[in-house]
């Protein structure tokens, strides 16, 4: 037998180049760094692609327009896959990168949930807009996370209050059903409705549905027997067209369902088309809208061929503008931190935390950022990580979705006992001393 | 010539019976363990601990565990994950129910619970065997994504069904850095390392092999196919499930039922493979192929500075990654593990190869 070196020279040089990559220092830029997680690989990509090149559009577009006071971002992406153990890696390899990240948009419950834990003892903001711990909004536990804008528990508050308007004012005797991936992330609205339904008088049915949510013929047979007055949706990815094609399979007026937001993009109706007419989802705020920002993208990237997305059409559909208003919140994070810190420098994670914090996005802000119509007028401070929960309801008309609604605020009544009871928990599990705000 | 073995003599049965009979690879053992404790710690940076070595250690665990069920009895397993799954909500459960609980006795009491769970979905193993036992163990794997999501007291009645560790401690010895982490987790593979392998190598891991190279045989010659089997199932559920409760508490920190899903059972089954079923350190090896090996892939056209998308990237990393695979299985069938001892044995005897 000859020595076959063929065989070990591939695992050798693997080894090598490995040993040598886990070694070298991060190098220092004069950017402040954005780091990306995203997910445009794996069952949830068609949410995941629009939303991460929305991410990535803003921060071109505020480089074009000439940086933060001057300092540019550089940005780089993180493929997740929506898989925890690779977020967590992501988040390890991007953290301590060009003198730290400006904060992490984790894009996923679960990454979100893992990197909560370390968040503190690397100083590291986290910010998940409409996702994430709804009890995090509790700035005196959480003091790295900031659930901007709303949460789940906002988002079924406002679904609510859009069904009792329609229904007068009563709920009484009424059957609300909710179908939910039966994941973490479906079961957060759970505890806000079932507090609805104790106030209400309604009855609230669990539909559970296992992940992925291609299989949902028992859960659809489900609601033909009960018949219930309204469905709430909250599903992601292939769960959602696969929920409303069921619907119109059981003949369910999808003028009786509504989603949530991660629900309620372009794409997951698109294709179904006037067969998803009415069909209802919830907003953040008023991401359906197209509003400045838009045209400037427009005009500033897509034009000059510079986009990131490869159909210029994306812009403007719902996940591309969510993606825009998270890299927006960051950005004036950043600047607002800047106004403290020091023009025209590269905030640390600590200062950019701090810039979170003390966010004050005025109207007269937010039209000339292009965001007027988009988002209202937002505040946070050391015990409020969440700002305000304005929300819209945005339905289909079998080519796009369009509002609906007025503005909805959830209950507070309801919504500040239940963060702060999952707060206390969560800091009592922890060992966390919540800090004074005074 | 490399590993000249003149004058190396055993004149006691201790001697004989050392896991490391040639001087050499006692004293590379023991250099690798001593860097792995004493130099690593102080080279390695936070990322280096975090996203590469915790999970390469807690993976390699676990790969050692459904290596001794499958590699060594023979019993294939596709609930691995499930294993891991069920120690590590159940160290969560006895952290979260009993106040003070040490950390230790938490992890292996998710441990112990394992092995209980894994006795239970061994049983059939005594009545089938082959594709029809891994069947039967996917059962396992479905039953605790089950019980996982749907159980309220699983998690501890938490509302989204997500749960956290609280803070690690051993003694006084609060466990936060990574540095910390690691060395935790690198004491708790060594020491079940040596076990797993003076296990395989005494009457109970021959009974093992007897029963994974012919079974009606092995139980003429008077080896009990249920003892073996079962303390097979129980062994490895033990170790695999300290992976797990390792996996939730030290990588992740806080863990939705997803993190262990059947792909993960998967991957374990795929690193033994690639590793060397039947062999200790193929189990390292294939950790290490798979934990690194795409992370490496990943950063590489970043590192070149190729301007291609995320996406592509993450598909060429799958492409390539898969190919290795194949590449590897068809040059070596035996893994790893195989094609280390054959490169051993090729410096042993170098230079005159007979």
């Amino acid at each position: 037998m000859t020595f076959k070196k063929a065989k070990l020279a591939p695992l050798a040089l693997a080894a090598a180049a490995l040993a040598g990559a886990l070694f070298v220092p991060a190098a220092h830029a004069a950017d402040q760094f954005v780091p990306l997680l995203v997910y445009r690989t794996g069952q949830f990509a068609p949410l995941g692609i629009p939303w991460a090149d929305g991410k990535q559009d803003y921060l071109k577009l505020v480089n074009a327009k000439g940086g933060i006071n001057g300092v540019k971002i550089s940005f780089e992406e993180c493929e997740t896959a929506y898989d925890t153990a690779k977020g967590v890696e992501c988040y390890e390899r991007l953290k301590n990168k060009n003198g730290g990240a400006a904060g992490f948009d984790t894009q996923s419950t679960g990454i979100t949930f893992a990197v909560t834990d370390k968040a503190p003892g690397d100083k590291m903001p986290i910010i998940t807009v409409g996702y994430g711990l709804s009890q995090s909004a509790d700035g005196k536990v959480f003091e790295w996370n900031f659930p901007m804008l709303g949460n789940y528990w906002t988002a079924a508050d406002s679904i609510v209050q859009d069904i009792l308007k329609k229904e007068k004012g009563s709920l009484k005797g009424k059957k609300i059903a909710l179908v939910y991936h039966d994941s973490p992330y479906g079961k957060e609205p759970i505890p806000l409705l079932q507090k609805r339904a104790a106030k209400e008088g309604f009855e609230l049915t669990l539909l559970p549905v296992t992940a992925p949510g291609v299989e949902q013929k028992s859960t659809w047979l489900q609601i033909r027997q009960q018949r219930p007055d309204y469905v709430l949706l909250w599903s992601a990815g292939v769960m959602t067209p696969t929920a409303v094609r069921e619907a119109q399979a059981t003949g369910y007026p999808r003028e009786k369902v509504y989603a949530v937001w991660w629900a309620g993009s372009d794409h997951d109706v698109k294709d179904i088309g006037a067969g998803a007419k009415g069909y209802n989802t919830v907003t953040i705020h008023n991401t359906a809208d197209r509003d400045k920002v838009h045209d400037e993208v427009k005009a500033q990237l897509y034009d000059k061929g510079q986009g990131t997305a490869k159909d210029p059409k994306e812009l403007g559909q719902m996940a591309h503008t969510r993606g825009m208003v998270i890299s927006m919140l960051q950005v004036e994070a950043i600047r607002t931190a800047q106004e403290k810190f020091g023009k025209g420098k590269v905030m640390t994670p600590e200062q950019v935390r701090w810039g979170m914090e003390n966010l004050n996005l005025t109207q007269e802000r937010l039209n000339e950022l292009g965001f007027g119509k988009i988002i209202r007028p937002i505040k946070t401070s050391c015990d409020n990580h969440l700002g305000t929960d304005w929300a819209r309801i945005a339905t289909w008309d079998g080519s796009k979705f369009v509002v609906t609604s007025d503005w909805y605020q959830a209950d507070k009544s309801l919504v500040e006992p239940l963060v702060k009871e999952y707060a206390e928990k969560y800091a009592k599990e922890k060992n966390v001393k919540p800090r004074t705000c005074s | 010539m490399f590993y000249r073995e003149n004058g190396q003599f055993k004149s006691s049965y201790a001697a004989d019976q050392q896991i490391f009979a040639v001087a050499q690879d006692r004293y590379a053992i023991w250099l690798i363990v001593a860097l792995a404790f004493l130099v690593v710690p102080f080279v390695a940076s936070d990322y280096t601990f975090q996203a590469v070595l915790i999970p390469f250690l807690i993976m390699a665990l676990g790969a050692l565990g459904l290596n001794i069920l499958v590699g060594y009895c023979g019993q294939i397993s596709l609930g691995t994950a499930a294993f891991m799954a069920v120690g590590a909500y159940a160290a969560y459960n006895l952290q979260a129910r009993i106040d003070g609980m040490p950390l230790l006795l938490a992890l292996i009491g998710g441990g112990l619970v394992a092995m209980v769970f894994g006795v239970v979905f061994g049983l059939p193993s005594l009545r089938i065997r082959g594709l029809y036992l891994a069947v039967a163990t996917l059962a396992a794997q479905f039953f605790v994504d089950w019980l996982t999501t749907r159980a309220a007291w699983v998690t501890n009645h938490s509302s989204s069904g997500s749960v956290s560790a609280k803070p690690l401690a051993i003694l006084g010895w609060q466990i936060d850095t990574p540095m910390e982490k690691y060395l935790l987790c690198l004491a708790i593979l060594c020491v079940l390392a040596l076990a797993a392998k003076n296990l395989v190598r005494s009457a109970i891991g021959r009974e093992w092999m007897a029963m994974r190279d012919m079974d009606v045989a092995a139980s003429v010659i008077g080896i009990r196919p249920m003892y073996a089997k079962l303390t097979a199932f129980a062994v490895s559920s033990f170790i695999v499930g300290i992976a797990g409760a390792l996996w939730g508490f030290v990588h992740l920190g806080a863990w939705e039922p997803a993190a262990f899903s059947l792909d993960r059972s998967l991957q374990l089954l795929f690193m033994i493979i690639i590793g060397g079923l039947g062999s200790v350190v193929g189990s390292l090896f294939g950790a290490a192929f798979f934990v690194l090996l795409p992370l490496l892939l990943n950063q590489i056209p970043h590192w070149l500075g190729l301007p291609i998308s995320t996406a592509t990237a993450t598909y060429l990393e799958h492409m390539i990654f898969g190919a290795l695979i194949v590449f590897f299985l068809i040059v070596e069938p035996h893994g790893l593990a195989k094609l280390w001892s054959t490169a051993r044995q090729k410096l042993r005897v170098w230079p005159f190869p007979h």
